[in-house]
């Protein structure tokens, strides 16, 4: 019988400590090598002492100009892959565990669509209201996986291929009914709509922080019930048995990876497969356990999408490629290995 | 332990009528009827997940349905009929699930929880699989594995929905010497369904014939199990006589064409 050596019988304190702190290390290594590479040459000392000026509030002897690449231009953009990444991640291992499918992800499921059109809706509606974006993203993503959730219903047992069934065919839908939108919009904004929908992470700085704060919360609230989606993933009348509160739970942890999609969707559009990749790789390493799966998914969410928008900016340059390109390219070939493995 | 009185279940159609039993600290009860005739149901109903639409339930003293999920599952052990895990944990860690309503939401497992789940896999003997994720494992392994969450949460009633299904015939007779074992030793009250007729005569204190949702028979497997009741109840020939060592009814299935 194959034994795991490194994640032994269970998930200790050890374990736990150890590959949060390596996950840690990994995203300030690749946090430093995002803002250094770009179009504009920049040197990696420079990055360091821009940033460590930026936290002591000391004046950096760096060229300006350099400065402000970094500082306004880079720096957002990065630490917007950071909060995003770390949503679809952490938003991908809750819906899999809730719906006890290895292959949800907020983006097969339709749900990131959902949070789409909330966000297209509120751009027509309320302009003016960039908060509004990522508060109706999360109403539509909330009805969706209320939907799909429905739909994959079926008779006995919910089959996995029921369920992405029922997700491709409201991508389908909603997708349409998101292109009609845009396209009875006005010319000129419509070339942005289509680049955000792929996936886009030059969008919105200034949503930035209330994202975060999104994000966080939605992070937190889903740590906070990860002991109980361990027994969620087995089974819900089991969890009810053995103590878990399991509607509670549910609903608890559907509304904050809904927040979590809605939040990422709204400023960065619809990139996919970092839901299904992320969570995969951390359960593949460090096991199964959502205590550890939850907040390593988080790291490696954010240093996954820190890289994938490095290369979007550099691969073309000096023109930019959309990050949703680079996780689909990367995403969907192993979400057809997975399938092929789960049957 | 159990008292039930009078339990009514149906969705479109009723499942259950008007079914009443009872089970004595340290009995092993074995719940009996052919496909269809409401045991998974009314096991639920016993744990708590499902409610009846009239008629008590009662588990020392309480009613599952209407204390907290935590406090009923410190009181019961269930495993369901089947599970498909499609993650693959390891078989410490489904074990250590048994111990859920004894923790903190949040934090780890104590010292006692791993005593008491070091122990149950002891006795399931699946200490040797603790690391293997149980994905691996094939599925009469993966139902000791079941059995031994549902022990670490040391129940006053262990509820086991077909535990022997998966089980080669000497591991099915393991299962019901251990379930014995435990109620004998202590105290434990266990109830079974399964379809294994000679070995719930063999093993069972009491036996409850369901049959479409009604209470058939109900009392000492010699009294419960003979000829004509299980006749009745899963119409098919049989006869009924007694086993020559431990005298406990044993069932001969007749095909109908050899009768």
């Amino acid at each position: 019988m194959k034994r795991r050596s490194f994640t032994g019988d269970r998930l200790s304190v050890r374990r736990l400590a150890i590959v949060l702190g390596l996950l840690v290390v990994l995203l300030t290594a690749v946090f430093v090598v995002s803002i250094t590479i770009g179009s504009e040459r920049v040197g990696l000392l420079d990055t360091v002492r821009v940033v460590t000026s930026k936290l002591t509030g000391q004046l950096a002897n760096v060229a300006l100009e350099k400065q402000i690449i970094i500082t306004d231009i880079r720096l957002p953009r990065v630490l917007m892959a950071i909060v995003v990444g770390a949503a679809l991640a952490v938003a991908g291992s809750a819906y899999q565990a809730l719906l006890r499918n290895p292959l949800a992800d907020p983006g097969i499921l339709g749900i990131s669509s959902g949070a789409a059109l909330g966000a297209i809706t509120a751009t027509v509606f309320a302009e003016s209201l960039p908060i509004s974006r990522p508060v109706a993203a999360f109403v539509g993503a909330v009805i969706t996986i209320g939907i799909v959730y429905a739909l994959g219903q079926g008779g006995e047992r919910t089959g996995s291929e029921r369920l992405i069934l029922a997700g491709v065919i409201m991508n389908a839908l909603l997708s349409s009914i998101v292109i009609f939108l845009v396209t009875t919009a006005s010319g000129a904004r419509q070339r942005n709509v289509l680049s955000w929908l792929i996936g886009d992470l030059s969008g919105e700085p200034a949503l930035l922080i209330p994202v975060a704060l999104f994000v966080v919360s939605g992070i937190g609230v889903v740590y906070a019930n990860a002991r109980s989606l361990n027994l969620m993933m087995v089974g819900e009348d089991d969890a009810l048995a053995l103590g878990v509160e399991a509607r509670r739970v549910k609903i608890a942890v559907y509304l904050a990876a809904s927040l979590l999609t809605g939040a990422a969707v709204a400023v960065s559009g619809a990139i996919g497969f970092v839901g299904l990749i992320v969570p995969h790789a951390v359960r593949l390493v460090g096991g199964s356990d959502n205590r550890l799966v939850v907040p390593a998914a988080a790291l490696v969410g954010s240093s996954f999408l820190m890289i994938a928008d490095t290369i979007a900016r550099t691969i073309v340059a000096p023109r930019e490629l959309n990050i949703g390109v680079i996780t689909s390219l990367v995403g969907a070939p192993i979400f057809v290995y997975l399938l092929r493995r789960s049957n | 332990m159990v008292e039930a009185r009078d339990i009514t279940f149906g969705y479109s159609r009723p499942v259950l009528n008007g079914v009443s039993f009872e089970v004595s600290e340290g009995e092993l009860f074995a719940l009996l009827g052919p496909n269809g005739s409401g045991k998974s149901t009314l096991i639920k109903i016993v744990v708590g997940l499902l409610k009846p639409q009239s008629g008590s339930v009662r588990v020392d003293g309480r009613d599952p349905a209407l204390i907290s999920r935590r406090e009923a599952a410190r009181a019961i052990g269930y495993v369901a009929q089947e599970s498909s895990v499609r993650f693959p944990l390891t078989v410490m860690e489904m074990v250590l699930q048994g111990r859920f309503a004894y923790g903190q939401l949040i934090g780890f497992e104590s010292e006692r929880d791993l005593v008491e789940t070091e122990w149950a896999m002891s006795v399931t003997e699946t200490t040797e699989f603790a690391a293997t994720p149980i994905t691996q494992l094939s599925g009469g392994e993966r139902q000791r594995v079941m059995l031994a969450r549902a022990l670490a949460v040391k129940p006053k009633l262990l509820v086991l929905d077909e535990p022997v299904a998966n089980l080669d015939i000497a591991h099915q007779v393991k299962m019901f010497d251990l379930v014995r074992e435990l109620t004998q030793k202590t105290r434990m009250s266990a109830i079974v369904v399964t379809h294994e007729l000679n070995l719930a005569a063999e093993f069972a204190t009491s036996v409850l014939l369901l049959k479409s949702g009604e209470r058939i028979a109900a009392g000492k497997p010699d009294e419960v199990m003979t000829e004509a009741k299980l006749r009745k109840v899963f119409e098919t020939g049989l006869i009924v006589d007694k086993n020559p060592v431990s005298g406990a009814p044993r069932m001969t299935l007749v095909p109908t064409k050899s009768q």
